[in-house]
């Protein structure tokens, strides 16, 4: 028998198949855009408005290597990454598990020539777009109230979808390992939540003590934050190559093993 | 003998210790349609789901059109293969039309060649009025048909079906089986899995029946009841029928004799002595029949229920 089935962690093999599977999940979308837009922009945004300006007039100004930013160019820097780990978690959790587990949508794909791992990687492109989309539309807002006006954003752009990948990535292994959607709420408060508040989002991470910002500075959120975040005040982040390469690191080793555990699940 | 669309050949499956598919092997001939029945836990779908390349055999080989082999030329394969599981995998959120469209593009075919199929396919499925409608707003045995016609937009030369029609009321199935008969008339193969013995004996040219993860009988409905079976039954049953099946008078009469709950079966080459004997019982109700593939089922397989499945 073939060897290469055998071994769930044998390399990804990957087509243009997942292409199809990508169209199909935009063609549901398209049906939902709007409401699913309204939930996906209006609590980051909510969160702006409460803690930027609510919590900005008390903060004021933050000391930021050696420039001072307002609180709300600070939190809205860092919260734009957390919206795209965020929308990039719920599609590659929630909905990606509806589809392999409830409706059964994957099984009906191979019945067709089409590869688990290419299903696998069409779901991981299509929640880092759905991502980039909400990344979009809450940037639009954030340009409309003038909280940055700096072309830099545009680089921001791609450097938002590929948070976008790093974390559908980390997502779809969960997805592989629920047995329900509960299990997602470990992801969440185990994993999520303390990354949201060690990464730099509310507050500096130099506040930290320091072993803990010594773990800090490599997680992914992390390294997100510090490269969007110099692009919000127009200027070009330090140690670009570092960042970029972690959250690459994450992308492959995360949608490795979360393929390795689908691959496994898949296989009776 | 042409080229046989699919050859397994000695195909094991194990499960831990237990062995859930033992030594099978089978072959569907161009034009054919193969029937696999068996009860619950039999290996028909384990079976199924190693041909469609779904799960991994210990041992064994399975080639489609003479040589591609599976897991190895899957995606070859699966091109030319249209599959209808046993569950309904329609897409929830797209018409009738839709879940055809995207299903055709994961085959690769152009936009333009899927929707040139697509309303052949939906009159086919007896199913034109339902084109703009979502598979919640279906009933189960038009589900079924979209299902179905979904599995025949590559134009497949095999197809496969795991128990086509369970779950569906009468007129449903009929339908159901009109449309398989068309097919087969057209001359497509098929591959299906039942545990309805009519729908074998309609469909099928050939079936294979299997117990315990075994081929336990092989061959055309009509062969396989004359070689396991006397051609007459008679049903006996009411206030004490069971006793009849000691009655040396009747026993006499009888090639076999079953006892299934109240009801005394009672197997014979020629029924007419043995009905005219059982005027001495006027209190009992009979029912006298042709042997059929459910009494060959039952011999086969046993008449105790299966507690796994």
């Amino acid at each position: 028998m073939s060897q290469i089935q055998n071994n769930i962690w044998a390399a990804p093999r990957l087509s243009m198949r997942w292409w199809p599977v990508f169209q199909r999940n935009w063609l549901v979308w398209k049906k939902l855009a709007i409401p699913s837009l309204v939930g996906n922009i209006a609590e980051p945004l909510m969160w702006l408005v409460a803690f930027g300006y609510g919590l900005g007039s008390l903060v004021g100004q933050i000391e930021l290597g050696g420039e001072k930013v307002p609180y709300i160019l600070f939190l809205a820097s860092g919260s734009i990454c957390m919206s795209a780990m965020n929308a990039a978690t719920f599609e590659a959790l929630y909905s990606a598990f509806s589809r392999m587990h409830v409706q059964k949508t994957w099984d009906g794909i191979m019945n067709a020539p089409v590869r688990l791992d290419d299903v696998v990687l069409a779901e991981m492109l299509w929640s880092a777009f759905k991502s980039l989309f909400t990344v979009t539309a809450i940037l639009g807002v954030m340009l409309a109230l003038g909280i940055s006006h700096s072309w830099k954003l545009l680089v921001a752009w791609p450097v938002l979808l590929g948070v976008g990948i790093t974390f559908s990535c980390m997502a779809l292994i969960f997805n592989a390992l629920a047995k329900g959607y509960d299990f997602f709420t470990y992801y969440f408060t185990l994993f999520l939540t303390p990354m949201m508040f060690l990464s730099g989002i509310f507050f500096p991470r130099d506040q930290l003590p320091p072993i803990v910002r010594a773990i800090a500075d490599w997680l992914p959120l992390s390294v997100a934050v510090d490269l969007v975040r110099p692009l919000f005040m127009d200027r070009w982040p330090d140690q670009p190559v570092r960042h970029v390469l972690v959250l690459a690191v994450f992308a492959v080793v995360a949608f490795w093993i979360a393929l390795a555990l689908t691959r496994k699940r898949f296989r009776s | 003998m042409n080229t046989p669309l699919l050859s397994v050949d000695h195909l094991v499956k194990r499960y831990g210790d237990t062995t859930v598919v033992n030594d099978l092997s089978f072959h569907i001939q161009p034009g054919e349609c193969l029937g696999v029945i068996g009860p619950n836990g039999a290996g028909k779908t384990t079976s199924l789901r190693m041909c469609l390349g779904l799960s991994e055999p210990d041992s064994g080989s399975i080639a489609y059109f003479g040589g591609q082999q599976m897991p190895q030329d899957a995606l070859a394969i699966k091109a030319q293969l249209g599959v209808v599981a046993q569950m309904d995998t329609l897409d929830p959120d797209f018409t009738a039309e839709e879940n055809l469209l995207v299903f055709g593009r994961y085959f690769g075919l152009p936009d333009a060649t899927i929707r040139e199929r697509i309303p052949k396919l939906l009159e086919f499925a007896a199913l034109s009025h339902k084109a703009k409608a979502k598979p919640g707003e279906l009933s189960g045995g038009m589900k079924r048909r979209l299902s179905l016609a979904r599995a025949l937009i590559n134009q497949p030369r095999l197809l496969m079906l795991d128990e086509p029609t369970t779950g569906l009321d009468p007129q449903a199935r009929h339908l159901m089986w009109e449309r398989l008969q068309l097919l087969l008339q057209e001359g497509k193969s098929i591959l299906l899995t039942t545990h309805f013995m009519d729908e074998a004996e309609r469909l099928c040219s050939r079936l294979l029946v299997l117990d315990q993860g075994r081929k336990i009988a092989e061959g055309t409905p009509r062969d396989l009841i004359a070689q396991h079976l006397e051609p007459e039954v008679v049903e006996v049953f009411g206030q004490g029928a069971v006793a009849l099946a000691q009655e040396a008078s009747l026993k006499a009469l009888a090639q076999r004799i079953e006892v299934s709950g109240e009801t005394v079966f009672f197997y014979t080459h020629d029924s007419r002595s043995l009905l005219a004997a059982l005027q001495a019982w006027p209190a009992l109700r009979t029912l006298h029949r042709p042997s059929n593939l459910e009494d060959l089922f039952l011999k086969l397989t046993g008449r105790q229920i299966r507690e796994e499945g």
